[in-house]
């Protein structure tokens, strides 16, 4: 099975196709985390009734902090679709600066997130109380690493497009970067409608 | 917190095993690895196995590799196996057998998660990886990295399951691990740990093969091959790998809020503020119950290449054989709570979960009647694949209709967690499942090789493993109906089991012999390789991947074929459709040893958490982040191939072989 052919020199053969594929397999890979956060969501909405302490922490929820929250993620979803058109038109520059934006507000929406989580610890609300909590943490926490490794990835793509360009594997990653970054909104809608004006109102 | 925590974590001497048998098997497993390792290392072939097969992005490769780590992994749920069953012929009235009651759990709880996630998983992996991209008329899979990867991650769990050998004990709460058995409280050491992330590890490989094969059936079919042309194998593997997108991630989620729970506190599965254990046999089952059609769907299309071929028809039904197999794939999201109809969620939640499952035999009775049909006035050659279909066919059935039986809430009340249970499951997948893959097997042996599997050696094995089978099962089908419930390990004399568990016991040991046969089969196919070797088409195939030399080369495909029907390369042999020859440049992936870096760090991941060793966890953490980034970021990954120089080369290959 070896093969003995000269291995110097790349040769780019249908990168068209190519590129279907990625996509195809990264919309497979954005199902499998969808399905993932449904089990989560499944869980928390099982364990949210009063019997399991919910009703204990509804009047703690602050519905004005998570709304400015959400629109931080709304917004560098916004800004990321920019750095993509900017891409698109080949502007290093441009790509990189509403690259940058995107990670500020993504930022701010962790460090929101990490300050309300420690807010709920000092009154004692942490996860290991009782099962609501669990579901609570664990939830918008697997949320929140998402972030966080979208936020990795970004810094890895600015790195990259400011080194070697808008070259045709980091247009890719780009795209990919994209959908994975509109797909947490999307989580985030929920979470916000299920766990928090669902939690509240 | 001492420094010894700090960096063993609860790591101790005390974690050594603690009896003769246990040491029996560190010892064996130690011998084991040093014996491979002494090997390649006397032959001087470390570099010729990192060079060509660690590091190689060739899914033929990948495949071969997961066949023999499935195939030690055998052995290993094997002992298990042989020790259960001596255990239960033994411990009756006065003697009390040779395991303590603890030792017992832990071994039916590794047999059970060895057998499943690392010889049926990657024994499937392994054929997919052999034969889909060869079967559509592709050169690779869709993401050759990430195939690499989840053959490395599934080798990094299997690792770690063995490792529970060595240091610490393993879960004695079941294969499944239900709460609140499996919680702190009730499991307070790190056997269920090993249990979690040996499953977690060897899952995301799972998932991530799932993606793979999903986008490589739809986006990489050669040109002219429709749906409607795609060969049965290929479509049942796309049915299965649907089931794994869908069913792992509930896996992946279920088993991280079980360590959550033991290890942060959390209250998810626990029996007290607010935990709600029944909350996880739903979840775990939600994935367990399309896992069990993950493995059988890709059987049923192994028994849907080797029945035309050795009946010398077409197959019967191909469309009806499609929509079952989606038919397959929607019911078994639906019928989940059949695993526990006991659990009392009342009257019309079992009617409904009951019909359901009643109803899932009706799409597996098609294919066994196409089968069947396929069969009737076909001129059928019993060589060994066709055996273990034979095999299958019958037993198969038997299990399915036990099955039925108890997709009856009122039957199922009384059979529930009885050995009749037991020894459905089993009919359903020693006999489905692993008879298929073992056919599989021999059928792809020669694509890949370019040479038979030894006839002989492997005609004994069936014979032994069918009867095998039947002397260890079907007594386990009457002591269910006598009242036996499963993990027994001991029994009161007066009930008169013994004989049954003895002639079970002898069933045990002819499996175990037929197991030998095929090591024998093994050794005699690679000794006598030169004598055995075979053309293109060994079978008198009907599809694709017979078109090209055995083994097939690196490439798969010289040129592309362009596919005009269904069986297309039946229908070239005899003149019904021909390959017009157009040879062009095309790019390969490099090898790369990237994947085998990551999963080092995943297995290190793993042990840390095990034994919390946290500092361990962090960098193995951060390592295998770096070692992604370098790969995902490295854009010189693949080579050229010139069709100038294939098609000169492909002139020596005489390409197509006639028959």
């Amino acid at each position: 099975m070896t093969d003995e052919f000269d291995r110097s020199g790349i040769l780019s053969v249908d990168e068209k196709s190519k590129d279907s594929t990625i996509v195809f397999g990264f919309w497979m890979y954005l199902m499998t985390d969808l399905v993932l956060f449904a089990s989560l969501f499944v869980v928390f909405v099982v364990l949210r009734g009063p019997e399991y302490g919910g009703a204990s922490i509804k009047n703690t929820f602050d519905l004005q902090y998570v709304f400015i929250e959400t629109i931080a993620l709304l917004v560098s979803s916004f800004t990321c679709g920019l750095a993509l058109l900017f891409a698109r038109e080949g502007n290093v520059r441009g790509t990189v600066s509403w690259l940058l934006a995107t990670f500020v507000l993504g930022a701010a929406f962790v460090a929101m997130e990490v300050s309300e989580f420690s807010r709920l610890l000092a009154q004692g609300l942490a996860p290991a109380r009782d099962g609501f909590l669990s579901g609570y943490f664990t939830l918008v926490g697997t949320h929140g690493a998402h972030v966080t490794v979208g936020l990795l990835w970004l810094l890895a793509m600015v790195v990259a497009i400011a080194g070697r360009g808008l070259s045709r594997g980091n247009m890719r990653k780009l795209a990919l970067f994209a959908m994975f970054w509109h797909f947490l909104d999307v989580i985030w809608i929920f979470i916000f409608t299920i766990v928090y004006l669902m939690g509240v109102l | 917190m001492n420094w010894q925590t700090l960096i063993f974590g609860n790591l101790s001497w005390s974690v050594l095993p603690e009896n003769a048998i246990a040491w029996f098997g560190a010892l064996t497993v130690i011998a084991g690895v040093l014996a491979v390792v002494g090997v390649v290392t006397y032959l001087g072939r470390w570099q010729w196995l990192w060079d060509e097969w660690f590091t190689s992005l060739d899914p033929k490769k990948i495949g071969v590799m997961y066949i023999v780590v499935a195939l030690v992994m055998l052995v290993r749920g094997g002992s298990d196996a042989l020790l259960m069953r001596a255990q239960q012929a033994t411990s009756v009235g006065d003697s009390y057998g040779i395991l303590t009651s603890t030792h017992f759990q832990e071994i039916f709880s590794a047999h059970g998660s060895i057998m499943i996630f690392f010889l049926a998983m990657g024994f499937m992996f392994g054929l997919i990886n052999l034969i889909v991209p060869l079967q559509i008329g592709s050169r690779d899979v869709a993401f050759p990295f990430l195939n690499s990867l989840s053959f490395w991650l599934f080798f990094a769990g299997a690792a770690l399951i063995n490792c529970s050998l060595i240091f610490g004990d393993f879960s004695t709460a079941g294969w499944l691990a239900y709460p609140p058995l499996s919680e702190l409280r009730y499991s307070p050491t790190s056997g269920v740990d090993y249990w979690i992330w040996s499953l977690q590890i060897g899952g995301l490989g799972s998932l991530l093969s799932g993606v793979n094969f999903f986008a490589t059936i739809v986006k990489m079919r050669t040109k002219g091959m429709n749906w409607m042309r795609l060969p049965m194998f290929s479509w049942t593997v796309l049915g299965s790998m649907t089931l794994v997108i869908f069913a792992f991630p509930i896996l992946t989620v279920t088993l991280a809020l079980l360590y959550l729970d033991r290890t942060a506190g959390m209250h998810f599965f626990t029996a007290e503020l607010g935990g709600n254990m029944m909350m996880y046999v739903n979840l775990i089952w939600a994935w367990g119950h399309p896992e069990v059609y993950i493995l059988i769907l890709p059987a049923f299309g192994v028994f849907s290449e080797v029945v035309p071929v050795f009946s010398g028809k077409k197959l019967a039904g191909y469309t009806s054989m499609v929509f079952s197999v989606w038919a397959i794939v929607v019911l078994s999201f639906i019928v989940w709570l059949h695993h526990f109809f006991t659990m009392g969620a009342g009257a019309d939640v079992n009617a409904f979960f009951g019909i359901m499952t009643a109803v899932i035999a009706v799409p597996t009775g098609v294919k066994i009647f196409n089968w069947l049909f396929t069969m009737y006035r076909g001129r059928i050659r019993f060589e060994s694949p066709m055996l273990w279909f034979m095999g299958f066919v019958v037993l198969f059935t038997l299990g399915g209709v036990a099955g039925v039986v108890m997709a009856e809430p009122p039957a199922d009340y009384q059979l529930h967690n009885s050995l009749f249970l037991v020894a459905h499951f089993h009919t359903m997948i020693v006999s489905g499942v692993l008879f298929g893959y073992f056919a599989g097997l021999t059928f792809w042996f020669p694509k890949i090789f370019g040479f038979k599997m030894n006839e002989k050696w492997g005609i004994r094995a069936f014979w032994f493993w069918l009867i095998g089978f039947i002397l260890a099962f079907g007594p386990l089908y009457l002591l269910g109906f006598e009242g036996a419930t499963r993990r027994l390990d001991h029994y009161s004399s007066s009930l008169g089991w013994q004989p049954l568990f003895i002639v079970a016991g002898i069933g045990a040991i002819s499996i175990a012999i037929g197991f030998s046969c095929q090591v024998a089969q093994l050794v005699a196919t690679f000794r006598d390789y030169k004598r055995n070797r075979v053309g293109n088409d060994p079978w008198d195939g009907r599809t694709l991947e017979w078109s090209v030399a055995s083994p097939a080369p690196s490439y798969n495909f010289a040129a592309l074929p362009i596919v005009h029907s269904r069986d297309e390369f039946w229908e070239e042999k005899h003149g019904a459709s021909t390959q017009e020859q157009k040879f062009e440049d095309f790019s390969m992936p490099k090898n790369t040893g990237a994947a085998v870096i990551v999963s080092s760090f995943v297995f290190l991941l793993g042990f840390g958490a095990v034994w919390h060793i946290w500092w361990l966890v962090i960098a193995a953490l951060l390592g295998a982040t770096i070692a992604v980034l370098v790969h995902v970021f490295n854009e010189d990954s693949e080579y050229a191939v010139s069709g100038a120089q294939l098609a000169h080369r492909e002139a020596g290959l005489q390409y197509p072989t006639s028959l």
